[in-house]
């Protein structure tokens, strides 16, 4: 699978709240590049994992894709091929993300044989996956089940299967926001070690201003379903423009002491 | 005499095998700590370390395997009943998961009623107006009252429950992990809310969390904790000075303010 831009266009999503329709994303434009990361950052609520499921064609019951498509090096592909083909997600809660009666191995499997690519190979890609996230323990892993397992490996291991995929992009819905500060570290230490060695492309949904600094090259502020200001991760951190943004800078920047500047 | 302190508290989980022996796991090693009136004490540590277990006795929800925690000098196994009432009263827990902490069928009403049912003398009436007081206080929308959970987003929810802590005026309040799941701008108006209450009221807050920047923010001294014990012990002012390599740790993890230089440059094309 090869494609360089994913391109999110016009992406509309609504809901119905009672008698009233209600907007949830609004007109939502958004690029990807492979071998860069870009946050989707905003408030709980504005409608960040949202504009992640209506491009995946995965909303829940009640919410409607109004308008938009999402284009891979400017050829429009529908949700059922993207997903898993063309990009990979991982998700904020990996323990519920799992079969909890199904081993890791299971796991590893089912997401070969959903991409038909369970072959003879399959022992040692998933082999290779796993080690890639640093689960070096092949085996012994393989033969767990969720709640064996603490939440910063569950993470590595829905990388690994994110990975086994192939796909060249990667949806990563708040990654890193249930898990300690020390494991969050290793797992965006992990990220970024993949985009450089895969040349992965990554949308990376966070409300943590603190993993967007880390981590990301370009960053899109959220609010009420509109992206109000889109730039490199420098300048919003250091000439925000949007109250918004001004907003959450200030928030994160406040956490250190700081303040932000003119 | 402190308000609360636990003395050489230790904790020992044990699993019971169907057959053969049964796996012991000491979560918590001779832990001693004190909290005085209106003082905040910021407890830290990775996952797993304990700390929420210990919250968990202090409040009386667990019994410690061996040591004891004192109320106001006196063992909370020998209070009588109508101390108890004030024990329970005087201490509240906000835990990290609200939904999971609200009956999900209760209004926000019900909610915060409950414990003024239970603690409290008030009256029909008088709960509805403490209750429309609490929601004042964290700042929450006076028709919020009649909502569901589900109806309600999570920092939202989060307030609901640090209101149901505090409507029986109580002079500590634990907060376990409590702001760790809200957005940055709402944990910021959090803290600036607990403080503003505490000086209102004097109120002391155990302000358990794995984050650094939030303890140094909010706390005036700190324990750090690591494998069921208390490894090191600061004031939140010099932080410069830990040592323990559970605190390092800790430290290290603590994500940068600001970006790094350019990593990858501007987009080509």
């Amino acid at each position: 699978m090869t494609g360089e831009i994913l391109s999110i266009e016009n992406l509309s999503v609504e809901a119905l709240v009672g008698k009233e329709t209600r907007l949830l994303v609004d007109g939502l434009s958004l690029t990807v590049r492979r071998g860069r990361i870009s946050a989707l950052v905003g408030a709980s609520g504005s409608g960040k994992s949202m504009t992640c499921s209506a491009a995946l064609g995965v909303l829940p019951p009640g919410v409607d894709l109004a308008s938009g498509r999402v284009t891979i090096d400017g050829v429009a592909r529908d949700a059922a091929t993207l997903r898993g083909r063309h990009v990979a997600t991982i998700m904020q809660a990996p323990r519920s993300a799992f079969n909890p009666v199904r081993t890791m191995s299971d796991h590893a499997i089912e997401t070969l044989k959903a991409l038909g690519r369970f072959g003879s190979d399959a022992a040692d890609r998933i082999e290779a996956s796993m080690t890639a996230v640093g689960l070096n323990d092949v085996k012994r892993v393989l033969g767990l089940h969720a709640f064996e397992m603490s939440g910063g490996m569950l993470q590595r291991m829905m990388i690994a299967l994110a990975l086994l995929s192939e796909a060249p992009f990667l949806f990563a819905d708040e990654p890193t926001t249930d898990l300690d500060l020390v494991v969050q570290l290793r797992v965006l230490e992990l990220l970024e070690r993949l985009v450089e060695e895969r040349n992965l492309g990554v949308l990376l949904v966070t409300h943590d201003m603190g993993v967007a600094a880390r981590l990301a090259d370009d960053v899109a502020v959220l609010d009420r379903g509109r992206i109000v200001e889109q730039a490199p991760v420098m300048d919003i951190f250091q000439a925000p423009r949007h109250h918004v943004t001004c907003m959450l800078v200030r928030a994160h920047l406040s956490l250190y002491g700081m303040e932000l500047e003119a | 005499m402190s308000l609360i302190s636990a003395v050489d508290v230790s904790k020992t989980y044990q699993t019971h095998a169907l057959l053969g022996r049964g796996i012991r796991k000491q979560v918590l090693e001779n832990i001693s700590l004190a909290i005085e009136e209106g003082e905040t004490v910021a407890l830290l540590g990775r996952s797993g370390c304990g700390k929420s277990t210990f919250a968990r006795l202090l409040v009386g929800l667990e019994q410690p395997t061996s040591g004891e925690v004192h109320y106001r000098g006196r063992s909370i196994d020998e209070l009588r009943h109508r101390e108890t009432q004030g024990f329970r009263r005087d201490v509240q827990l906000v835990f990290q998961d609200s939904p999971g902490a609200v009956n999900g069928r209760f209004t926000v009403r019900a909610i915060i009623c409950e414990p003024l049912r239970h603690l409290t003398t008030h009256d029909r009436a008088g709960r509805e107006a403490r209750m429309r007081e609490l929601l004042e206080m964290v700042e929450l929308p006076a028709d919020i009252a009649d909502m569901l959970p589900s109806q309600v987003s999570g920092g939202q929810l989060q307030r609901v429950c640090i209101a149901r802590a505090l409507a029986a005026n109580p002079k500590l309040i634990i907060l376990d992990e409590a702001v760790s799941n809200l957005d940055t701008h709402l944990q910021a108006s959090a803290l600036d809310l607990l403080r503003k209450l505490q000086r209102d009221s004097g109120m002391a807050y155990l302000f358990v969390t794995h984050d650094l920047r939030l303890a140094r923010r909010f706390a005036s001294r700190c324990l750090v904790m690591d494998e069921g014990r208390i490894v090191e012990e600061f004031p939140a002012a010099s932080f410069e000075a830990m040592q323990h390599p559970a605190s390092q740790l800790l430290k290290s993890a603590i994500l940068p303010p600001m970006p790094a230089k350019t990593r990858r440059g501007a987009p080509v094309g």
